[in-house]
């Protein structure tokens, strides 16, 4: 095909409707994947910044920049826009969409209008929840758990904010269950289940979380406005009710949605390191199987998030040990992606840069998961900066590297330019050092018994707070380095043609940018998807 | 701009059994609060079930099975290509729907006219069993009666399509699908009715 030929079939050059119409009201799963990649993007800088003013605020101890009550709001924001903006769409909806029916071999998605309602419902979900910023109580201050009895009696917006996050739970229950029937009817011929790539196969579990762990968000979302708006006091104490409960139920999403964030990033993690070992993956069976194992095993270690809310011991140790097996399928892919590297040959490109620090990032992460897994540990560190840390290692660390790792490893083949090298691996070393400066500090403060969530602190841990915000300068540092890369890159860098980095996947089999049909005519697959030598000979 | 553009029945059903599942996830939440509070307050639980009419409820579950059996039927009427019958039946399960809200309707406002209800002050100096048991009761139903609109509502647009000639007898998917839906409305009812007008 030659190169005119390719820039006219680009589905950037699709005609129909024209100007911004032509985007939000497409149905082509690469504009739609485009529209969440840059929605999603915007809300995770905005996240961003709140962080960083949590962080001036907390670099000395007392009164910083702004009052307690401020505070509230903005560690409030600050995870509600990460969480249900950022890393719970993010991963399926941009890269979901941009490759996954590629990965496959399908023209688009099971239900395209469907997948645009998606996005439509998702957007409308995150003007309903910052709007409550502006109206009524004002900004919600519970945290982004909205933990009962303080979410049903603070006088703040949490209604208005409750039901955006509900609405955003229909989008994701769609897109699942879009993946879902997409995976089952759409592979092309030849695309066995032994020869789905695994981004896809952890795209597959992913969706099966969201589907089965979101309605219980959404009953539990609407139960919480019930309480506020009726006073039904199903979790008020004084009435007979059980805040308890409003933990469980929260918990039985949440943590299987932990498992949504870090699915996803996994899977395009389990892509990225063949390619830049030249090598086909380790295991491909095990990395596959694991992923679906996370998503059942996962569903069921919910209270681990309660070993200090009074739950029976019985119960307490049922949860823990539940929490270690989920560890082991985690462990499978670590040790799986490893065994890649081994007598590899390795290149270390951007993409496989954020790849190997995500290993590092997300083992430290997940091992720091297991002191809170175990119940004795834990009782020592909830509720402290430890758990700060923690979640900080596995989601940021993991599951943010792993997106920083996918836009470096994919963008260029949808925008058909690149970025430039030098400056993506100087943000890298940015982001790596100042990650590690801003989250071990807190898993240190963790340990020596600061709490989380406070405004103020004692004398003795403004040491290690300044670090801790010193290093968070040097990672917003990298972050807005990497992101004028990558923008400057994609729209005015250097053409991007063919299969520069040798992938064997069907996306690097399609033209740059891909033709809005994907494919020129229907692909038939005759090879697995880390098999090199096979997809070089074609 | 819609391609891919065969249409996959098959995926579409799959895609329909998907969303059930959440449906019925939905519920059971609600389930599970019940079972937990059930368990903690079974006194005061039978005494709130002792105040549903379930006369009121036995005529509810009637009207609900009887809609399920218009709707399926209303299908394959639609599959011989009998269109005509296949409106009527759809008509008839909206309006099996309609009596439903109906009696739904007089069965709340009795308890509200008598001072049942979630925040009131009768629940509020009652046991506190009691309260939860109520304020469960119309949580649940209140969310089934709103699935009830939903499902009729779904209902009467597929039934003007239907009318209007634009769901061909060999392509039916629209017409299964929300009758699917309906099937999953009445389901959630026959878990319902049991647990709150019956086995207490």
């Amino acid at each position: 095909m030659d190169k005119a030929a390719t820039a006219q079939n680009s589905f950037w050059n699709d005609t129909g409707r024209s100007g911004l119409t032509a985007w939000i009201f497409s149905t082509d799963h690469k504009r739609i994947g485009l529209l969440y990649l840059y929605s999603t993007t915007g809300f995770f800088l905005a996240g961003v910044i709140l962080g960083l003013i949590l962080r001036i605020e907390l670099m000395a101890p007392g009164r910083t920049i702004m009052d307690p009550r401020t505070y509230n709001a903005l560690f409030t924001l600050h995870g509600v826009t990460m969480i249900f903006l950022f890393i719970l769409p993010g991963f399926p909806g941009a890269f979901g969409n941009l490759v996954m029916p590629i990965q496959i071999g399908a023209s688009d998605v099971a239900f395209p209008r469907l997948n645009l309602l998606s996005w439509w419902l998702y957007m409308a979900g995150a003007l309903i929840a910052l709007s409550s910023l502006f109206t009524g109580g004002g900004p919600p201050d519970t945290g982004w758990t909205f933990y009962v009895p303080f979410s049903t009696r603070t006088g703040t917006n949490v209604t208005l904010a409750v039901f955006g996050v509900f609405v955003i739970g229909f989008s994701a229950i769609l897109t699942g269950m879009n993946f879902i029937t997409t995976i089952h009817r759409l592979r092309a011929k030849g695309m066995t289940w032994g020869r789905l790539p695994l981004f896809t196969w952890s795209l597959y579990a992913t969706a099966w979380v969201q589907i089965l762990a979101t309605p219980i968000l959404a009953i539990t979302l609407l139960l919480v406005m019930a309480e506020r708006l009726l006073g039904t006091g199903l979790f008020d104490p004084g009435r007979g009710g059980d805040p308890l409960m409003y933990q469980h139920l929260f918990w039985i999403y949440s943590h299987p949605a932990v498992y949504i964030m870090i699915l996803p990033a996994m899977g395009a993690i389990s892509d990225i390191i063949p390619v830049f070992s030249r090598k086909p993956v380790f295991g491909y069976k095990m990395i596959a199987f694991s992923s679906v194992a996370i998503a059942a095993a996962g569903s069921l270690v919910w209270g681990h998030h309660m070993f200090t809310s009074g739950m029976s011991d019985r119960a307490v140790l049922v949860f823990s040990l539940l929490t270690f097996i989920v560890a082991i399928p985690s462990a499978i892919k670590v040790f799986n992606w490893v065994s890649t590297l081994y007598k590899g040959s390795i290149s270390l490109e951007a993409p496989m840069l954020f790849a190997l620090s995500f290993i590092l990032l997300f083992s430290i992460g997940g091992l720091a998961g297991l002191i809170l897994g175990a119940a004795a540990t834990d009782v020592h560190v909830h509720d402290t900066q430890f758990v700060v840390g923690h979640f900080h290692y596995v989601m940021f660390g993991g599951t943010g590297f792993a997106f920083f790792a996918a836009m470096h490893y994919w963008l260029p083949k949808f925008f058909g330019r690149r970025y430039r090298e030098k400056p993506a691996i100087i943000a890298w070393g940015l982001m790596f050092t100042g990650f590690n400066i801003l989250y071990f500090s807190m898993k240190i403060l963790g340990m020596r018994g600061m709490p989380r969530r406070y405004y103020d602190y004692l004398p003795e841990f403004a040491d290690l707070n300044l670090a801790a915000t010193v290093g968070s300068w040097i990672l917003a540092l990298g972050v807005a380095m990497m992101f004028v890369n990558l923008v400057s890159g994609l729209l005015r860098g250097e053409p991007f043609t063919g299969n520069p980095w040798g992938g064997a996947t069907l996306e690097w089999s399609v033209a740059t940018p891909p033709p809005t049909e994907n494919f020129a005519e229907e692909p038939v697959v005759t090879h697995g998807p880390y098999d090199f030598t096979a997809a070089g000979r074609r | 701009m819609e391609h891919g553009g065969h249409r996959d029945g098959f995926a579409a059903k799959l895609g329909m059994w998907l969303f059930l599942f959440t449906e019925i996830l939905l519920f059971g939440g609600l389930f599970l609060l019940y079972a937990v509070y059930l368990r903690r307050y079974p006194a005061e639980f039978a005494m709130g079930g002792r105040q549903l009419d379930w006369m009121l409820g036995t005529a509810n579950s009637v009207i609900l099975l009887t809609s399920s059996l218009c709707a399926a039927m209303g299908v394959t009427a639609l599959q011989r290509d009998e269109s005509r019958r296949a409106v009527g039946l759809l008509c008839a399960t909206i309006l099996c729907a309609a009596g439903f809200l109906a009696i739904k309707y007089f069965e709340w406002s009795a308890k509200i006219g008598h001072g049942v209800y979630p925040g009131s002050e009768r629940l509020k100096s009652g046991p506190a069993g009691e309260s939860i048991f109520f304020s469960l009761y119309y949580m649940t139903t209140g969310i089934h009666g709103l699935h009830v609109i939903i499902g009729a509502g779904l209902l009467a647009w597929i039934s003007v399509r239907v009318g209007f000639g634009k769901i061909p007898a060999d392509n039916l998917i629209l017409l299964e699908n929300g009758t699917l839906y309906w099937h999953l409305v009445d389901l959630v009812w026959i878990f319902i009715f049991p647990l709150y007008y019956l086995v207490l």
